[in-house]
């Protein structure tokens, strides 16, 4: 079941190459896999916290690489956000003008490598999976890209590269830092060794420093996040919806599945020195998202801003903080995907994103408008969405922190100071609504037209997640927990 | 059944090589196309009959038959490589021939010996590959540089054809008395030219060390010339610009190759010599830095998988400088697939236009098959998992990494993305920019198969590596492949 996951969208590509019909293929594959996810949903144990679904087909022995596939519930999360951010990215992909089977085929390969890493329990896989990404990525922003799409195609790639290759020579460090009998990809064997052989501090560190790096690159933390806003400003709508919302969960997928529980005393060590980061994501970036003048720079910018919210979860080193960072991984992919969605369909409509031009769309676009105010309430973080849900979870999981430090020790500094985040994303969020939606309406734009009715149907899907995650936390909460409950009872 | 031993494989290619020259010289009224089918076909019997060989009786596999001819691991599977590197190298040719004889009448009547003198070269690098004996190693080096001469400058109604074998005569020239040179300072050190031998007088310690290592660093000067190595590097983008592109290809993978397996050989004795694995190490951060940076504002796509050769052979040294012979094998195989494949690429989009990368804009438009096979080689040579060329880069740096060589690693990641600018210039022209020819692009089918079967061989072997570490371990282990889960 796992193993057609995450084939059947690579194959679909292969198959749209070939010279199948790309929309319709694309779709039934996004739907084939929602369903699948749904239906790995429902069969889900969600008492045992160890690696479920389970298929593992031997690769080389003599490096002990295999090709394998699990779910525990942190995986299967990330699964399900992936499927849905698929469908709904290939729902409004609508049709292309220029090189049409290319265009899908590269969201399928983006789609398939995300599932792909999350659901590998073996590093390897894990890791190559996610660079399957990476050629579409660049194709996608530099032939269907908007703007400057020349120079963000390559800072992103370049960008990425770099980062995946530090994160290469972190997991070939931690590979070799086990006893050579006891080495393996195997993530499960892998953490059964790493609580056998306990690491060296010192070495800890070092591995962590790597890792922290390599997938700070990836998930844009604090001052390697400059690649981030242009590719999302320039890329078209579903790439950047599929990259945004999915493909850079996978760094934070990386930190909180290998980081967390193999290497603890790099974490602790560290912290410090992420929390300082973070708050350079959640306080600088905010600012700077604030100074926007176009919307989809303003939502490339909210993007790398709610990172640090996710690195604060990480950070705080108890079981609260992680799988509240694993929650609004979640949220944070639905409510960006939605949001990138409906400024695409502007982009498609006016030809302009700039605030100075827009205002008033919600006269000639209420759905829109609704859905969008959604979106941002979500994104804000508003009781009733997931983001709530699991922001609040981060930030009391932050301040009793899992390192039993004293009081108003840097941790609750940078848990008072996050906070303040939520009024800056308050305050540029509700700007965006209000000269994008609200207020006069541009002559120009009296004769726009509202979403279709078969563009609402992923919205209402977006928008129906979002709150029945933000209304029933639980669903989701217990099904993570296991995960995170074991890793941080098993040192002690 | 007649018992197939390793030294026939050699003399089958040899005694094929001299028989298609002679037939090719006193039967003049045949299509020459026949003589390079006949290359081929012949190739493939020895290709095949390498998998049945009966293992040697009694000798020793590494010490050999006649004491400078070995039939180790190490030796059969790069037999096989340069095998393959001949029969890809000559279905190019067929394709090159109509653009080279177009203009030049004495080319077009003297194609036979462009299509017969790869065998001969064939031969020299099989015999290359097996010789643990520096006599032995000198004489088959220059049966394969002196063939390598006459193929570089074969049109030689074009300038720059002519200027490129000049070069490489006079530099091969020079590397060769480099090389001889070494070798009688280590002859007089040691009194022996075997490396057997010569291994077992450097452990004595009973030796003028001082002498020895210059004769090892005469002869990896020597060496250097032949894998690229900076600072001997200045030959090569002139001389693969110049060279006909499949002599190019020929070049950068075949003779490349076999100075790998060398530079493995002679490294066994060398490395009791104080400092060597620094030198080495040196070398390879230079060559890894200046293949990279070089590469970056090129505009011609032959010169650049010039360049890229030579970040190529920073990234194998530094394989070679943490004496991981199995990475250096296992890179070497995917460089094969990915480099072979970019040059048919070129060659057969090169026929129209030009080798510029921007007679590549659009060509996803126009030909979306063979831009699809351009964008595998490209990632693969880029380091993209999934494909051949990620796992060598990915057993290189974990050799590094198990070496603590943190400075080699640095570079090498820093490089890498380097790579990924360039190889991904020709990826951004093929899809990125509009067509400006519409005219559509003939493939043979000869060569559209060879190019499937290198795309599915890149992406095969990116995926499931087993087959070559196994082919690399059969039918004998040797001291310099060992596995990785031994460390």
């Amino acid at each position: 079941m796992l193993l057609f996951l995450v084939l059947c969208p690579i194959i679909a590509a292969i198959l749209i190459i070939a010279g199948a019909p790309a929309r319709f293929i694309a779709l039934l594959a996004a739907v084939a896999n929602l369903f699948g996810a749904l239906v790995l949903l429902i069969c889900f144990d969600r008492i045992t916290a160890g690696f479920q679904f389970v298929s593992s087909f031997v690769v080389s022995t003599d490096w002990r690489i295999h090709f394998a596939f699990g779910v525990d519930g942190l995986s299967l999360l990330l699964v399900l956000l992936a499927t849905i951010v698929t469908f709904a990215a290939v729902w409004f992909a609508g049709k292309i003008d220029n090189y049409e089977r290319a265009f899908y085929a590269c969201l399928l390969f983006i789609s398939g490598g995300a599932i792909g890493a999350f659901a590998s329990i073996d590093l390897f896989f894990f890791y190559a999976f996610h660079e399957l990404a990476l050629i579409p990525t660049f194709l996608l922003i530099g032939i269907w890209g908007t703007g400057n799409r020349v120079a963000a195609a390559w800072k992103i790639t370049i960008y990425l590269t770099l980062g995946s290759f530090v994160v290469l020579i972190g997991l070939i460090f931690l590979y070799q830092s086990l006893p050579s009998s006891a080495r393996t990809f195997d993530i499960r064997e892998l953490q059964a060794a790493m609580s056998t052989y306990v690491l060296e501090a010192t070495t800890q560190r070092h591995i962590y420093l790597v890792l922290l790096i390599g997938f700070g690159v990836l998930i844009s933390l604090f001052p390697f996040h400059s690649w981030a806003p242009d590719a999302y400003a320039s890329a078209p709508a579903p790439a950047a919806m599929l990259h945004a919302g999915v493909l850079k969960k996978f760094g934070l997928y990386g930190l909180l599945r290998l980081a967390i529980p193999m290497l603890p005393d790099g974490a602790h060590f560290w912290m410090y020195l992420l929390a300082v980061l973070l708050l350079g994501n959640i306080i600088y970036i905010g600012l700077v998202t604030i100074a926007q003048r176009q919307l989809d720079w303003m939502l490339g910018y909210s993007s790398v801003m709610h990172m640090g919210y996710i690195f604060l979860g990480i950070a705080s080193g108890n079981i609260l903080g992680t799988t509240g960072a694993a929650a609004l991984i979640f949220a944070h992919g639905l409510s960006i995907a939605l949001l990138f969605a409906i400024a695409g369909q502007i982009r498609k409509r006016t030809g302009t994103l700039a605030f100075a031009e827009l205002g008033g769309l919600a006269k000639v676009m209420p759905f829109a408008g609704l859905a969008f105010g959604f979106a941002t309430f979500a994104a804000i973080g508003l009781p009733g969405f997931a983001n709530f849900a699991s922001e609040i979870m981060i930030f009391f999981g932050a301040i009793r922190n899992g390192w039993s430090m004293e009081r108003f020790h840097i941790f609750q500094i940078a848990t008072v100071l996050a906070l303040w985040g939520i009024v800056i994303s308050t305050v540029y969020m509700l700007r965006a609504y209000r000269s994008t939606f609200m207020g006069a309406l541009s002559k120009r734009w009296a004769k726009l037209v509202d979403l279709g009715d078969g563009l609402k149907i992923p919205i209402v899907l977006l928008i129906a997640s979002l709150l029945w995650f933000g209304f029933f936390p639980q669903t989701f909460v217990r099904m993570v927990e296991p995960t995170f409950r074991s890793y941080f009872t098993a040192g002690k | 059944m007649i018992p197939i031993h390793a030294p026939c494989l050699e003399i089958a290619v040899l005694v094929l090589g001299v028989a298609i020259l002679l037939f090719e010289t006193f039967v003049e009224k045949i299509d020459k196309k026949n003589i390079a089918y006949a290359g081929i076909a012949g190739l493939a019997i020895v290709f095949i009959a390498s998998f049945f060989l009966s293992p040697p009786s009694g000798a020793d596999p590494a010490t050999g038959f006649w004491n400078f001819y070995a039939a180790d691991a190490l030796s059969i599977f790069f037999k096989r490589f340069t095998l393959v590197t001949t029969i890809i190298v000559l279905v190019m040719m067929i394709d090159y021939a109509p653009e080279m004889t177009k203009a030049d009448e004495w080319a077009n009547a003297n194609i036979g010996e462009f299509f017969s003198l790869p065998l001969l070269t064939c031969a020299g690098l099989m015999y290359l590959v097996s010789a643990i004996d520096f006599i032995f190693i000198f004489v088959s080096l220059e049966l394969v540089t002196i063939s390598f001469f006459v193929l570089v400058s074969f049109p030689r109604r074009n300038p720059i054809a002519l200027e490129a074998g000049v070069k490489y005569l006079i530099l091969g020239a020079l590397s060769t008395a480099f090389l001889v040179y070494g070798i009688t300072w280590i002859f007089g050190v040691t009194g022996d030219t075997n490396l057997e031998r010569i291994t077992a007088a450097f452990a004595t310690g009973k030796i003028d060390s001082y002498g020895a290592t210059f004769g090892a660093v005469l002869v990896l000067v020597g060496l250097g010339f032949k894998i690229a190595a900076v600072p001997f590097q200045i030959w090569v983008p002139d001389v693969y610009q110049g060279a006909p592109t499949p002599v190019t290809a020929f070049l950068s993978v075949g003779s490349k190759a076999a100075g790998f397996v060398v530079l493995l050989r002679v490294l066994q004795p060398f490395l009791m010599l104080p400092n060597m694995q620094r030198l080495l190490g040196l070398i390879a951060l230079l060559t890894v830095a200046y293949g990279n940076l070089a590469a970056l504002p090129q505009n011609n796509l032959k010169r650049l998988l010039g360049y890229s050769s030579i970040a190529h052979s920073g990234y194998l040294l530094i394989g070679v400088a943490c004496f991981d012979g199995p990475a250096v094998t296992f890179y070497l195989a995917a460089y094969l697939l990915m480099t072979l494949l970019s040059f048919a690429i070129l060659i057969i989009v090169a026929q129209q236009t030009s080798e510029e990368i921007s007679s590549f804009d659009g060509l996803a438009k126009r030909a979306p098959f063979l831009a699809f096979a351009m964008l595998v080689a490209m990632a693969s040579l880029a380091g993209l998992p999934l494909t051949a060329g990620f796992l060598g880069k990915f057993y290189v740096f974990y050799g590094a990494v198990a070496h603590q060589q943190t400075a080699l690693v640095a570079v090498g990641i820093l490089t890498v993305a380097c790579g990924f600018y360039y190889y991904l210039k020709v990826v951004a022209a093929m899809y990125w920019q509009p067509s400006t020819n519409n005219q559509p692009i003939t493939v043979s089918r000869l060569s559209r198969a060879m190019v499937i079967l290198l795309i599915a061989a890149t992406i095969l072997f990116g995926v499931y590596p087993q087959p070559i570490l196994n082919a690399m371990k059969r039918p004998h282990a040797n001291l310099a492949l060992r596995s990785i889960s031994a460390r």
